[in-house]
């Protein structure tokens, strides 16, 4: 299967790549990661692709990086249908203080306007 | 960051009050203290599915014990709404990592739309402002007009709108 898989910066990226990557080998899935700086973060793209670069690498698996300019959510479900992606998939958002989950606003871009099925990792 | 208004809100009633609901049910709120732990556990064991919002109350007792430890405490002001000696609301601020609260409320189902969890949120302002809290902000499912009517009606303003949920805040007068 060809995946696709979303990180941003406010999300928690390692946890995303664990949990992809496990079942990609399981599956044998090509993966590719796209990554871009998402809501508010004070990170850059560049740091987000370094992370996920290294982290694929201490994993030691193989993946195609590549980044994502523009509204993250609209651009990730492009580049999933121009890609011919089975399946996209997304980081299930963050906690606020109250333990209240908070989905990216790419996330929820996805969710409603993504032809091809989506993974919300939790 | 989250954004708050300029104005300040007016003076909330601290606790405890005592009041009858619109179901003619007579209701203190009061401020929770740890004995009160395993009775709330016992109300969010009784919470019904379908007002979980946001993933919250977890549904399993494990679950809800370690949330509850997260948003109870010394540094989390909290206020309980008491029926016939069993807690059936709970309200509650969480110190976010900005000098500011997120608020949440919970009420069971059998004692919604009957003004318990107005006065439950009033007075855990009333609480705030008396432990001189400022900045209190909550989020909501956009879909919940009871919830986004009740938070109108105490004084908070949307603050922002741009996704599923609406953000609203309050700013308490010192």
């Amino acid at each position: 299967m060809k995946l696709l898989l979303g990180v941003g910066a406010g999300d928690d990226a390692g946890a995303a790549l664990e949990a992809v990557v496990s079942r990609a080998r399981e599956a044998d899935d090509d993966l590719t990661v796209a990554v871009y700086a998402g809501d508010g973060a004070d990170r850059d793209v560049e740091t987000v692709e370094r992370r996920v670069r290294d982290h694929l690498d201490d994993l030691r698996f193989g993946a195609r990086v590549e980044q994502v300019d523009g509204d993250p959510g609209s651009q990730l479900v492009e580049l999933a249908e121009t890609g011919d992606y089975d399946r996209l998939v997304i980081p299930g958002g963050t906690r606020s203080p109250m333990g209240k989950i908070r989905l990216s606003d790419a996330a929820e871009f996805v969710l409603l306007n993504a032809r091809s099925s989506v993974t919300l990792l939790r | 960051m989250t954004q708050f208004p300029d104005d300040t809100a007016g003076e909330f009633p601290p606790p405890p009050r005592e009041f009858t609901d619109r179901e003619d049910r007579s209701v203190t709120v009061r401020t929770a203290d740890e004995d009160d732990y395993e009775a709330l556990v016992g109300m969010y064991l009784d919470f019904h599915p379908e007002d979980r919002a946001q993933g919250i109350p977890p549904s399993r007792e494990d679950g809800i014990r370690d949330w509850l430890d997260a948003v109870t405490g010394p540094e989390c002001p909290t206020v309980v709404a008491v029926v016939d000696g069993d807690i059936v609301g709970h309200a509650m601020l969480v110190p976010d990592q900005d000098g500011a609260y997120e608020l949440a409320i919970f009420v069971l189902q059998a004692y919604q739309s009957a003004g318990i969890g107005t006065e439950l949120v009033r007075t855990l302002l009333g609480l705030a402002q008396q432990e001189g809290l400022v900045r209190v902000w909550l989020t909501v499912e956009r879909w919940n007009d009871a919830a986004v009517r009740l938070y109108h009606s105490v004084g908070f303003e949307t603050t922002e709108e741009s996704g599923l949920e609406l953000e609203m805040g309050i700013r308490l007068a010192a």
